[in-house]
């Protein structure tokens, strides 16, 4: 690092204000963590201690995984969390690349209708959602969910990749139609591979609200065989009485796969393949 | 082995017109570069002749055969871009033969083929390498291979050295005449650069705004310009224009003088002059005078000369060196 453009006292600053940061946003993911492992009386008594030997306690997670369902609440999880992401980012991309790449009339006005979705919530919707589902007969199937999720995400995914898209030199899919590739495969195999990073990020910001919501699970699958794990959480809180270790548990466990995915795609954000493309 | 007819290609987008109805003949073997200030057409000339724009109205042909609804891959083009374009997650071999890969050629055409390609750029030894692992002058070489590989009826160019430094630029610019005679293929080119015209053309087309101003050998160009635009266009540093009243001539509307062919002297001349800079190249000296008479002048004197600013001088022009051009801007002879 360069000493001038450093100086000591605006590193400090700079560091502090990240580490407050960093001190605020985890404080809760660890306070969830040292109270899932500890009894009952811990928890209320002395909520922000650590764990000590006579509070340990493992209860909530065997409560939790005694429980015998949560493992399918976990599947149900990553397979609506997967596959929307999955559509998301095939439709979202395929959406970017038509409006980035190609001129035709209302070209900017479907760009403009597609960012309207970021705009208006979609739960401002769910009425009308929820009687398209009952009358398609998708209430209480990950389908449901799935394509819930999909039109959520799409939105977003469009405006981020077709920014991204439009830095996709043009020399190089010219140089594909020259070379006899489809527009398919200028979009799969030129296209695709560029737009990674931006890709990625779309991926995480799509997946974090999937994974958390508990409004459509709720109101679109709330069966036994299609719950998923923050609506499997709920059944330990209570009107009169809350299991909070096995709400603690649960909660903590569901964080790790969601960490997962995410270290999964923060790798394609940092690995920039772009170079040598074009000068 | 390849042709190029033009007739009165158009190319609009909406309101504007970008070509206004070009007409051309490039014979089979032709190096025919395309010049032009920015914006004046030539790229997007050479797109449609890709096929990577669709024309307005009018016909391509190549080889004889129309071409305007072909799409780019059948038409029997290779292209080369400024950029390089070459596909950054292949390797240099991949590169090369991903077209005829497309087009269904059996494999060992294609080794054979790359090996060619390869051996003629001096590439062989960076076949398994990726384009971001290669210099710049390499990559150019590359794309240049790519399009070598497809052995094409037209090699296309879209200012294949403006990336380049100007080193690079000259010993590319020889690499590619140099391919051009092994070839023996038509080339295209199209660059802003009237240094690569001069040096690499049979046949310069020169456009402005859409439309051919003229069509020649280099040196029919530069001898013979057939108007303003072009004469101006056409050397460097540009042609001095005169108003041809303030020469008593009253036949033309401006005259026009390449600064090569004036002389300068301290003593004698036609017109007296003020220095008003100098600029030394070793080869060349450029000398700029104010002359009451004529203007300003620019004067090219080869080798060194020692003027200063201030000097008066007497420039004269060379004899049958005067352009003459009418008051429409054509020149006349």
């Amino acid at each position: 690092m360069s000493k001038a453009r450093t100086s000591l006292s605006r590193t400090t600053v700079v560091h502090l204000a990240l580490i407050a940061y960093t001190l605020i946003s985890v404080f809760p993911v660890f306070l969830t963590l040292i109270n899932s492992v500890k009894s009952r009386n811990a928890i209320f008594r002395n909520p922000m201690q650590l764990p000590t030997a006579e509070t340990f306690d493992l209860v909530g997670y065997t409560t939790v995984l005694g429980q015998g369902d949560f493992a399918t609440y976990f599947q149900n999880s990553l397979i609506v969390t997967v596959v929307a992401i999955a559509l998301v980012l095939l439709f979202g991309a395929m959406a970017a690349f038509a409006l980035s790449e190609y001129r035709f009339r209302g070209n900017t006005l479907m760009g403009l209708y597609l960012a309207l979705g970021i705009m208006i919530p979609i739960r401002l919707g769910t009425v009308a959602i929820l009687q398209g589902m009952v009358a398609t007969g998708l209430v209480n199937t990950l389908t449901a969910l799935v394509l819930v999720y999909t039109a959520q995400g799409i939105p977003l995914a469009v405006f981020i990749l077709s920014e991204f898209m439009k830095t996709v030199s043009d020399d190089l899919k010219n140089a594909g139609r020259i070379d006899g590739l489809s527009e398919y495969a200028i979009f799969f195999r030129l296209v695709l591979p560029l737009v990674r990073p931006a890709m990625a990020t779309v991926a995480v910001f799509t997946m974090i609200p999937i994974w958390n919501d508990l409004w459509f699970p709720l109101i679109l699958a709330p069966s036994e065989a299609t719950k998923t794990v923050t609506l499997g959480a709920q059944i330990f809180i209570g009107q009169f009485v809350t299991n909070w270790n096995a709400v603690l548990a649960a909660l903590s466990l569901a964080i790790f796969p969601v960490l997962v995915l995410y270290l999964l795609f923060s790798r394609q954000l940092i690995r920039g393949i772009t170079s040598g493309a074009v000068k | 082995m390849g042709s190029l007819q033009l007739q009165s290609v158009r190319k609009s987008f909406g309101p504007v017109d970008v070509l206004k109805g070009i007409d051309l003949d490039v014979e089979d073997g032709e190096f025919v570069i395309f010049v032009g200030p920015s914006g004046c057409g030539k790229s997007t000339l050479l797109r449609i002749i890709a096929g990577l724009e669709d024309t307005t109205s009018g016909s391509i042909r190549i080889d004889g055969a129309e071409v305007s609804a072909v799409p780019p891959a059948r038409r029997g083009i290779a292209m080369v871009f400024q950029s390089y374009a070459l596909y950054p997650h292949l390797t240099v071999k991949d590169n090369m033969g991903l077209g005829l890969k497309q087009a269904g050629t059996a494999k060992a055409v294609i080794e054979e083929r790359v090996r060619k390609a390869s051996a003629m750029l001096s590439l062989e030894k960076y076949l398994d390498r990726r384009p971001a692992e290669l210099s710049g002058g390499q990559r150019q070489r590359v794309a240049i291979g790519r399009a070598i590989v497809r052995e094409p009826k037209l090699f296309l160019f879209d200012e294949p050295l403006s990336n380049l430094d100007a080193a690079l630029r000259v010993h590319m610019r020889l690499e590619i005449a140099r391919l051009h005679r092994e070839l023996k293929a038509t080339m295209i080119y199209v660059t802003h650069d009237q240094v690569e015209a001069m040096t690499l053309a049979d046949k310069i087309v020169v456009l402005d705004g859409g439309v051919i101003q003229q069509v020649g050998s280099p040196m029919e160009l530069y001898n013979r310009p057939a108007n303003l635009f072009v004469a101006g266009f056409i050397g460097s540093p540009a042609m001095n224009f005169v108003e041809a009243a303030r020469l008593g001539d009253g036949g033309a509307k401006t005259l026009g003088i390449r600064p090569e062919h004036i002389a300068l002297s301290r003593e004698s001349g036609e017109w007296e002059g003020k220095v008003i800079h100098v600029e030394h190249l070793g080869a060349d000296t450029i000398v700029y005078l104010e002359s009451d008479r004529v203007g300003l002048l620019t004067v090219r004197l080869f080798g060194e000369h020692h003027y200063a600013p201030g000097d008066t001088v007497h420039a004269t022009p060379a004899a049958g060196q005067v352009h003459r051009f009418g008051a429409d801007g054509r020149a006349i002879h």
